[in-house]
Parts: structure tokens; sequence; C-alpha cells
């Protein structure tokens, strides 16, 4: 049985899963979205309990599991907490380079939204810059109609 | 707790790409080399566990395409879709519930058989962050930069975490990645996302493991004396990045305090003797030594500095090289608990870590150490 093993060749086997998906976005998402696409304006939810406001938006608090949660704007200038430049480049990416993701920390929200930053100079990103929404010309409802954030 | 201890283990080698085997291959591998290892047969198997990610196999319900291979068919058999740990800790609790006298746990990847930015930019959420082209290498980029920049680690610190870990899987004959290198050599490896250099960051690697739990009784067949389970915990934070603070560890620390209440562990320093981190990338061994209590928070880079955790410190961490070296992703963790059991057992040849009789493994799972799981494990 060995020797034909031997002289097998090793062959592979190609294959792609391509599967579509419609998912809802539901109610507090299509009320951040519609506001995001209609108005240019970001809206996250407050939990009264917590006293935190949670950007991007949620139904409940995942803090203290409660569901009085209010709509509160937020505004579309903050902080970035935190931030990376891809040294490489990927399908996956929305732009060419030069870019960054980074966690921005809008003015209002008590958490950080992850998003792309760009328009940097060379050695400008830092944690603590302040940062200003650059929104799409044709917005859509989709987290990309922030286009990226920008150094103010 | 009732006692139940691992038994039997087996490993693959971890490689770049195992041309020519399937995950069958890989699975049917380590489930005989965990049997042989026990001195059992299949039909000792009560149950099994099985650890596998269905993007990473191309499969949905990915566990059920395993059963000719680990012996599962008429058999109990259940899926952990996370880090190895996880899956061993689900295991041991099958055999604690009174139901099963043993369970088979295995776990399998194949990193290599597609992409993975692509399979880990879908661990986002699609309607808020996936859209951003995010992935594990530049969301744990963020991290090490938060980290770095709360606490003034450098990335000198970080890189001697490579050195350690390349240089310890030299004693790994199983290690993809064995290496001789300087701070410097890490430093000047390609970028990948800053402040991550390609030595920062684990390979990509195909691999599989397996373990076998017994209880007592069932443990009286094995051949050798069991590793007993001593202490168990895993804790999750926050989905959103944003939601977390991400220079800290909360998770570890309620998964380690759990773990070590348990096992009676009050100065994990001085009570363990070893310990295998997730350090899927190089700034993480420093957090999770922070998050497991070695060092005060903020301390990592002192305690890498101090040699505290080289072979020969006071407490060696991943002397078999670490996730650093070989990263089948999922099956890492279960790799770093079969390498506390060699450790304990005194089996660990080039790699032991002399007079070890209380390890601890540590497995993650999610972005940026979402989540955590340790275990700690004993004569």
């Amino acid at each position: 049985m060995t020797d034909w093993i031997e002289q097998t060749e090793d062959m592979v086997y190609k294959g792609r899963i391509k599967v579509p998906y419609t998912w809802w976005v539901g109610e507090t998402g299509s009320h951040f979205f519609a506001t995001l696409r209609d108005e240019k304006k970001l809206m996250g939810t407050f939990c009264a309990k917590c006293d935190m406001v949670f950007m991007p938006p949620r139904k409940n608090c995942g803090r203290c599991f409660n569901q009085q949660m209010s709509w509160k704007e937020v505004a579309d200038e903050g902080t970035l907490l935190t931030y990376t430049v891809p040294a490489y480049e990927a399908d996956i990416h929305p732009m060419k380079p030069p870019f960054a993701f980074g966690i921005i920390k809008l003015d209002g929200a008590d958490t950080g939204l992850t998003h792309i930053v760009a328009g940097f100079g060379t050695g400008q990103l830092k944690t603590g810059l302040r940062v200003k929404a650059v929104f799409k010309e044709d917005r859509e409802g989709h987290i990309l109609d922030i286009r990226h954030f920008q150094p103010v | 707790m009732d006692k139940v201890g691992i038994v039997g283990v087996g490993q693959t080698k971890y490689e770049r790409r195992k041309v020519g085997e399937t995950f069958f291959d890989m699975i049917y591998e380590v489930t005989v080399k965990a049997l042989d290892d026990a001195g059992l047969t299949i039909d000792d198997i009560d149950n099994v566990v099985t650890v596998s990610n269905d993007f990473w196999d191309g499969r949905t319900i990915s566990s059920m395409a395993v059963q000719d291979a680990c012996g599962a068919r008429h058999k109990d058999i259940s899926t952990v879709e996370g880090d190895g740990v996880y899956g061993a800790f689900y295991g041991a609790m099958r055999v604690l519930s009174g139901s099963f006298g043993t369970t088979l746990v295995v776990a399998h990847n194949k990193c290599s058989q597609s992409r993975m930015n692509q399979i880990t930019n879908a661990m986002f959420d699609p309607i808020y962050t996936r859209a951003l082209g995010l992935d594990a290498v530049t969301s744990s980029a963020m991290q090490a930069r938060a980290y770095m920049d709360a606490f003034g680690v450098t990335a000198g610190q970080l890189a001697k975490v490579s050195v350690k870990n390349h240089r310890n899987a030299k004693n790994n004959p199983l290690a993809q990645i064995a290496l001789d290198l300087t701070v410097e050599d890490v430093l000047k490896s390609r970028m990948l996302a800053d402040p991550l250099h390609l030595l920062d960051a684990s390979p990509i690697t195909d691999g599989a493991a397996a373990v076998i739990w017994a209880n007592e009784t069932a443990a009286g067949k094995a051949k050798k004396q069991p590793v007993w389970l001593k202490g168990v915990g895993h804790m999750s934070d926050a989905y959103h990045l944003g939601d977390r603070d991400l220079a800290r560890s909360p998770a570890l620390v309620g998964a380690a305090g759990k773990a070590y209440a348990m096992a009676g562990i009050a100065d994990p320093l001085k009570q363990l003797d070893v310990a295998e981190v997730s350090d899927v990338f190089s700034y993480m061994e420093l957090m999770w030594y922070e998050g497991l209590g070695f060092c005060p928070e903020g301390g990592g880079g002192g305690l890498i500095d101090s040699g505290a955790t080289e072979m020969g410190g006071d407490l060696p961490v991943n002397p078999s090289g670490g996730c650093l070296s070989a990263n089948p992703v999922l099956v890492a963790g279960l790799a770093r608990l079969i390498e506390c059991v060699l450790q304990v057992r005194g089996e660990a040849d080039a790699r032991q870590v002399q007079g070890c009789s209380t390890a601890l493994a540590h497995g993650i799972d999610g972005p940026c150490g979402q989540s955590h799981c340790v275990m700690v494990i004993g004569k």
C-alpha cells in the first residue's frame, strides 16, 4: 500500500463561499443611520442609571441591563483614544494608504467609536489628538457616510 | 470539587502549511497520540468535545464533520467555538457533571487554507465596524498603542517577549518558528501596523491538539499519573472595542481570580512554577502578566526587563515558545495546556522547568483579548 502513496501527488481543491446577507439594522440602528444620512448628526443612547452615553447607540445598557435608554446627540468632534497606521494594503480596506484606524471619543459620548482617520501629516497622529468627522456628500445610511475623521 | 485530571495528550508539529494533510488527518493523529499516551482505547472515551471555527474550516457546524477522525460516531459530541482552553474547560465540566468518566477534547485549524485578514475582519460587527476593514492585526495594534501610551511600555520591551519566546521555541521540536533574535532584529523587521512589527506577531499556522480528561475511577486505567485540575475561570469583556479600556484586562483579572481562588493561589509568582500564556502578539504577554497578577498594573515591561519570566527565572513564561512561535488559532490555547501537562509530568525534555508541580495555562477569545480563560493544573 505504501508504494502508491509515495507516488500520489498532493492535490488541492479550491472553493469560495459567497453568501449574501440582509441584516435588519433594528430600531436603534435605523434611527442612528437615518439621522446620520439626513442630518449629519450622530445620535447616541443614554443610560440614566449608569450616567453613560453609548456610541454607537444601544437598545439596552450592557452594564446594568436596563432598557430605559434615551436618545442624546453627541458632537461630530472628539478625542483620539488610540490608533494604528496599517503598513499593508488589503482588499478589505476602505481606502488606499495613507490612512489610520482609530477609536474616537466624541464629545458627549462615554464610549469610543471605531472608525478611519485620514488627512494627517507625518508624526501628527497621537493619543489625545482632536479629530472631526468629514461627511460624504451622498450619504446612504452607512457607517462610511462619515468618510473619515481628520485632525482639527 | 471532585477530581478530574488529564491522562493523555497529543499535538501535531505546528507548521506554516501542512501539505497533503486534511483536518481529519490531523485530528486522527492527535487522537491516536493522546490515546497511546494515556494507554486507553477509543472505546474508553465517553464523550468528545471538539474545538474549531466555521469560517476557518469553510464549513458550518464544523464539529459535525470530524466523527470518523476522533471516534465520535455514536458518541455524545459537542463543540466549543473558541480557544482550546475553553474547550478543555468544557470537557472537564462534562466529567465533573458525573455523566461521563472521560472526555476527549480535540482542537484543529488550518489557517493556511484561507485568508486570515478576511476571516478576522468577519468577527467585527457587520453594521458598525466590519466595513472599516479592521482585522486582528490592526485591532491588536490599536490595543498595543493604548497599552504603551497608558503605561510607558516601550517597543524594546515588546521586542524582548519575541526574543525570549522565539529562543524558547528552539527547545520545542513541535514549534513552527524557532529563532535566535536580538531586540534590534525585532524592531528592524517589517512594520505590519504601528507599533507592531512582523516579529511582534504570531505566524499563520496549521495544527491540531488533543487532551483526555478522566475522573479518578477512569484515571485508574490510564498509564500515567493524571495531572489534576486545580482551578479554572473565564470571563468576557464588552464586545465593541470602544466600550473597553484596551490598556487593561479586567476580564483576565476576573478569570484569574476565579481560578486562583479555586486553586488556593494567593501569590502567583511564588506558587506557580510555570505559565503558558497566549502571546498572540508580543505586547499581549506583557498585558497578561498584569492581568494574571504576576506584577502590578502597568508593570509588564518591568517584569520582562527583570528576567523573571525567562527560562531559569522565578516564573518561566512560555517555555514552549508560545503563540509567537506557532499560532494555530483555537488550537493554541489547548497547546498551552498540553505544554503545562508535560511540565508537571516532567516530560518537557529540553524545555523542562525543574521541579514543576503547579502550572497555569491561558487562552483568549475575541478581538484584543476580549475574553480570557485561565486554568491551573498540578500534581
